[in-house]
């Protein structure tokens, strides 16, 4: 899209910033937000179809293309699929010996989920941004923004999952009492500074979640911005700073799928250690 | 950014590929990998130990080489001890039978001689009686004087 004036670029980057909203609106009662403004009037009860779809559909593809490389998994000599997908299986099972110090054969698998999952969700931002909006407004829908991690509900989502992980580690392996313990009495193991101590861990143990999912959702959010305002050039100058801030997503894309997954497996990896 | 119910639906979502993940994605993969590990290393081992076998295999052909060596050169050795002696044993029975050659052909010669002196001596008798026959011209009593030239005859 060429810039025009100030309003039609204003209105193109929140354009392509709207998720497609299907939730309870006061006045409409359940139904897709036609704007931005009804969307945010539906308040909690709400949800992104267009997030929750294409997440879904990444998570699918990781499932399916793994659970193919499985079932023809062999000991001989590996075929092309196959030497993909144990690559990155072993890349996981590394990273989790060498980071996760407890003895827990989930931690791989989680990893390995959450680490394929958010790399394919990432990878979606290679697509042009006007792609989607495009081709679904063509089909009748208004809204469809294709990346779930520019969406902080599905990073935040993702990152609940995690921290639902770290509490339940944290009581399994240390025992509530334990548990409570440790997040009284450390790092000052004196009785009197347990309020101290308590606020500390707590903070501490809520940020967790936070960063992750803000670390994703910042990166792939900004990112996008950029690629929409990149995309507002004239056609034929687009790909001078199109092609080379694609390339660099592609490092970006990696790198971000790489570091909520180490994170992961290190809170886990905390949750089972005792202090 | 609204937050909104797409957070709890993004969780399940998670559950779900997580617990999907542990399984029946992982295990067989994981499966395989190990086996082949396995098998790989079971290979490398077999390949070493083919290795040591080899080496010694080569060690026990050499051993045996030079071994047989050693017998070979002995073996020449006695063979070429045993054709001295053969040919000095020779030796001594080609003198033997030499000595013994000469001693008959002597003996021989010896017993020849004697037999010519007898024949001399009986030829020289009879040649003394008709000489004496002839001397006397007048027939002489052989029977008379045969005493008398054997008598001659053994002086010769």
């Amino acid at each position: 899209m060429a810039a025009g004036n100030e309003v039609s670029t204003t209105y193109y980057i929140q354009h392509h910033l709207q998720n497609l909203t299907f939730g309870k609106h006061p006045i409409n009662g359940w139904s897709l937000a036609d704007s931005a403004e009804e969307a945010r009037e539906m308040g909690f009860w709400a949800i992104h179809l267009d997030t929750m779809g294409w997440s879904i559909a990444m998570g699918l593809l990781f499932i399916w293309l793994f659970r193919k490389a499985g079932k023809m998994a062999t000991t001989g000599v590996p075929g092309g699929l196959q030497n993909a997908v144990e690559m990155v299986v072993e890349f996981i099972e590394n990273l989790t010996r060498s980071t996760f110090h407890g003895r827990n054969p989930h931690i791989a698998p989680l990893a390995l989920t959450l680490f394929v999952w958010i790399l394919l969700m990432n990878s979606l931002k290679i697509i042009p941004v006007d792609y989607g909006p495009v081709l679904f407004a063509k089909l009748g829908v208004d809204y469809m923004k294709i990346v779930p991690t520019t969406d902080v509900n599905a990073t935040l989502g993702m990152a609940l999952g995690v921290f639902g992980l770290i509490l339940y580690y944290n009581i399994k392996v240390k025992g509530a009492g334990g548990f409570a313990r440790e997040l009284s009495l450390t790092p000052f193991n004196h009785w009197a500074l347990i309020p101290f101590n308590l606020v500390l861990e707590i903070v501490s143990l809520l940020v967790k979640p936070f960063s992750l999912a803000m670390r994703l959702f910042g990166n792939m959010f900004a990112g996008e911005v950029i690629f929409i305002l990149i995309a507002m050039l004239p056609f034929w100058a687009i790909w001078v700073l199109d092609v080379p801030w694609a390339i660099f997503h592609i490092l970006v894309v990696t790198l971000q799928a790489f570091i909520f997954t180490t994170l992961t497996i290190v809170y886990l990896s905390a949750a089972h250690e005792h202090h | 950014m609204n937050i909104n119910m797409t957070l709890i639906g993004q969780t399940i979502a998670f559950a779900i590929f997580v617990w999907f993940c542990i399984k029946y994605v992982w295990p067989p993969i994981s499966n395989a990998l190990h086996e082949r590990q396995k098998k790989i290393a079971d290979g490398l081992d077999a390949a070493s130990r083919a290795t040591r076998d080899l080496e010694l295999a080569q060690e026990r052909a050499e051993q045996t080489l030079r071994e047989s060596k050693e017998q070979a050169s002995q073996i020449l050795e006695q063979a070429n001890k045993r054709s001295a002696q053969m040919i000095e044993e020779a030796r001594e029975q080609a003198r033997a039978e030499g000595e013994r050659l000469m001693a008959s052909a002597r003996s021989e010669i010896e017993l020849e001689v004697n037999r010519a002196k007898e024949e001399l001596r009986a030829q020289v008798s009879h040649l003394a009686i008709v000489g004496a026959e002839r001397v006397l011209e007048a027939s002489v009593d052989e029977k008379a004087h045969r005493e008398l030239l054997d008598k001659l005859a053994a002086e010769l």
